[in-house]
């Protein structure tokens, strides 16, 4: 990826329409400042991710990947977040398996009212996986 | 295919951190980019004219627009590209301004991540497909969800527009917050006198439906089409019989139960009607304090009644209402004093709330208006008020200003002195907040004509000292340390969410924030509209607001409702998922998984059993593309193709 900076990682994020989405748009209303890696994919629904996009953005070059929804009890959708999460935490737990660290992706609910906790979270994520470093320079495939 | 780029400075707001001529010149090497540009304004006229010439002149297919959030403008947008005869759906944003320019302090970073944000964008609307929506019947009735003065001001406007209103309220009579107060601000007119003529309307308008002391049970359906379950409580009177003569309550001996209308200032009686004001005026027991329920035996109230509307076997009960809109005006609730054991946290009897000391100065409240200590109902001559009581004080979670109190204690300390005028009122404050037309002349009435002493500081301490409470507090404007002999202590409590607001907003699918209030669509522009289609807000449920503010919005979400109802058909959102009947399999785990119940089965002729959409009932969240082993169903504008070529735009190994 030519294009990246040489200090940035690519970081993927799926972000719900109705809260999570709303949540950055708040942050940025706000001007919380974040770090600049994160790449925002907008989905209805926290429940519309299917796991194999995350695979498939962390197998295709990604280095971290963000999936973020409404709280709990909140969707939007009555519950597509229970799905999310019921999907989403079996996903954790399979990374490994693929040679992929488990603290690469992470998965969280924010509302569209808590931009500051959106830009702690961009923020956290962020440093987590630079603290990881490139995914693909090929040492935890080898692990 | 052909697709045009638009990229927005929004003045300085994008241009500022984003180099937007360098994004223009990077899209125009994309494959399938066949124009791109900067532009000053894209959302004005003259910014959407240039989209629709270039549209024609570039023979262009698909747009992305780089500019503020989807949320803001896309449907701004779509409208544009259709003018220029495109399917609305031909069109992506790249929300530039909020995810981008805004939050990142590096231009050149900004600049990158905007390329690939809009690349993102070019790759998806690239996989779009035209879609293009049905129109459906809509139920022109309308609930409203309390019966405050917001709530009524939105069921008198929607009634007097036509409508048919049902109007929910939770205690027994209409009126809310506002049939407790003795005068309002900034005239001191009676506000019972204001309000009583609402509540008859209320109650007389042929077409208004009133269910009181009743809940929201379950709401199920969508803009236009929803189904209502309200529980009707049981009050263990019949309210078809109860003329509200009262006799019951006169006779009732449980005198010591919790007056709820009264917030404890004084007992009521176990059976009662909440104010003489009452809307409906009917009788209900509380079966907490009613002897025939905790005891088993007394049937006073049966015996006494003339027209036998006692029923001890009563049940709640649960009606079913079929409605197109939904009003919520829920209101807002009050801190609870245990919060403040600085204060006494309740245990000082003549320490109260400013809703209680409400009560005492109303004529109908339990003292006849008569202002007396709660502990010896003798008559206080020293009374303080104490602002800020939970509000703007972050290490209770409440950070916010509860917007009406400075106003209430002014009046108070005013009315303090026309009850009793050899009383002196004191009142602690952080700020005074008199922003509203002819406040800030008010509270300097209570300070200049009728002497309230105005300390700047907060109370530290309140403690009894004989039969009189000593308030400890800062004088921060002289720098001192101030304490006041006080007979009575009347606290500010800060304004919180109404209890049940975060259940309520669970049925209505709407959002809250962190303190409860429900979350508007746009805090400026979209102010009682909330992010559901079909529901509206009104009053205090949305945040701390006085009167005038909460009856301006019950109008405001009256005319959006009446401009919803304008249409005989509504539009629906062609974004909803559809089956491959070829490739699915019959498992029906989608089925299973919708939240709303919108997959069927469907047999085809050769016998084969496959899922089908109801397209008006499917909210389009995608559940089902998830769950859909073998992809067969695809929400429409998500689908895998789409999300997948964002993916891929950005994640190339």
């Amino acid at each position: 990826m030519s294009e990246v900076g040489p200090k940035e990682l690519r970081i993927v994020g799926f972000l719900c329409n109705w809260c999570s989405y709303g949540g950055a748009d708040t942050a940025g209303v706000s001007r919380f400042k974040q770090p600049t890696d994160l790449r925002i994919i907008r989905v209805p629904c926290s429940g519309r991710v299917d796991p194999l996009f995350v695979v498939k953005a962390l197998l295709n070059g990604a280095d971290g990947v963000l999936v973020s929804g409404c709280h709990p009890r909140d969707c939007h959708y009555s519950d597509g977040n229970f799905y999310a999460r019921r999907r989403l935490e079996m996903l954790k737990r399979l990374l490994p398996f693929l040679g992929i660290d488990d603290k690469r992706f992470h998965y969280t609910w924010i509302s569209a009212s808590e931009g500051q906790r959106w830009q702690q979270t961009v923020t956290d994520f962020t440093k987590q996986i630079h603290k990881l470093g490139p995914l693909h320079s090929g040492k935890e495939a080898q692990q | 295919m052909r697709v045009g780029v638009f990229i927005c400075h929004c003045g300085s707001n994008i241009a500022g951190t984003v180099d937007v001529a360098r994004a223009a010149a990077e899209l125009r090497k994309v494959p399938g980019v066949a124009f791109a540009t900067n532009y000053m304004y894209t959302c004005s006229e003259p910014g959407q004219d240039e989209i629709k010439q270039a549209i024609k002149r570039e023979n262009l297919d698909r747009i992305v627009v780089a500019a503020c959030s989807p949320r803001m403008h896309e449907l701004t947008f779509r409208r544009t590209i259709e003018k220029a005869g495109l399917n609305r759906y031909f069109l992506e944003m790249a929300n530039i301004r909020e995810h981008i320019s805004w939050v990142g302090l590096d231009k050149e970073a900004n600049t990158i991540k905007a390329i690939e944000t809009i690349k993102m964008a070019v790759a998806k609307v690239m996989q779009n497909k035209p879609l293009y929506s049905s129109s459906f019947k809509i139920n022109k009735r309308v609930l409203v969800i309390g019966g405050g003065v917001a709530g009524m001001q939105a069921a008198l406007d929607c009634g007097d527009g036509g409508l048919e209103v049902v109007l929910v309220e939770k205690s027994p009579s209409v009126g809310g917050m506002m049939a407790r107060l003795d005068k309002t601000f900034p005239t001191i007119d009676c506000s019972i006198c204001i309000l009583g003529p609402k509540m008859v309307d209320v109650a007389q308008h042929d077409k208004i439906k009133l269910y009181a002391y009743s809940e929201i049970e379950d709401i199920k359906g969508y803009v236009g089409n929803y189904e209502v379950k309200i529980r009707k409580k049981a009050t263990y009177v019949d309210w078809t019989k109860c003329t509200g003569c009262g006799l019951c309550m006169e006779k009732c001996p449980s005198k010591n139960s919790y007056d709820y209308f009264n917030f404890g200032v004084a007992p009521t009686k176990a059976i009662n009607i909440p104010f003489p004001q009452a809307i409906p005026k009917k009788a209900k027991i509380d079966p907490d304090f009613c002897r025939q329920f905790t005891k088993g035996k007394c049937g006073v109230c049966a015996k006494i009644c003339p027209t036998g509307a006692i029923n001890y076997e009563m049940q709640d009960e649960i009606v079913t209402e079929e409605v197109g809109a939904i009003v919520v005006a829920s209101g807002y609730g009050l801190i609870d004093m245990d919060k403040f054991p600085e204060y006494g946290g309740g245990r000082y009897p003549d320490v109260i709330t400013g809703i209680q000391y409400e009560r005492l100065l109303n004529a109908s409240g339990p003292t006849e208006g008569h202002i007396v200590r709660p502990s010896d109902h003798t008559e206080p001559k020293t009374v303080v008020f104490v602002s800020c009581a939970g509000s703007r004080d972050k290490s209770l979670g409440i950070p916010y200003c509860s917007n009406f109190c400075c106003m209430y204690i002014a009046k108070q300390a005013i009315l303090t002195k026309d009850h009793i005028p050899d009383s002196q009122s004191y009142v602690f404050y952080m700020d005074i907040r008199s922003p509203g037309k002819g406040y800030d002349e008010f509270t300097r009435r209570a300070q200049e004509d009728y002497g309230a002493k105005y300390v700047r500081g907060r109370v530290s301490r309140i403690y009894p000292k004989g039969k009189k409470l000593v308030v400890v507090g800062a004088d921060t404007l002289l720098g001192t340390q101030v304490e006041v002999e006080a007979d009575l202590v009347v606290l500010a409590t800060a304004v919180t969410a109404a209890p049940g607001a975060a259940q309520l907003a669970e049925k209505l699918h709407i959002s809250y924030d962190t303190f409860g209030f429900y979350v508007e669509s746009h805090p400026k522009l979209r102010p009682v509209e909330t992010n559901t289609s079909g529901v509206f807000l009104a009053g205090a449920a949305q945040g701390p607001k006085d009167i005038p503010a909460s009856v301006g919005q019950g109008s405001a979400a009256a005319a959006k409702v009446l401009a919803l109802f304008s249409k005989d058909m509504l539009e629906s959102d062609p974004a909803v998922a559809k089956v491959n009947e070829n490739t699915c399999v019959g498992c029906l785990k989608c089925k299973l998984t919708c939240p709303f119940g919108a997959i069927q089965e469907k047999e085809l002729r050769g016998g084969k059993i496959v899922a089908s959409v109801i397209e008006t009932v499917c909210a389009g969240c995608g559940v089902c593309t998830s769950t859909c082993p073998c992809g067969a169903i695809q929400l429409s504008h998500f689908t895998d193709n789409q999300l997948l070529a964002e993916v891929n735009a950005i994640c190339q190994k």
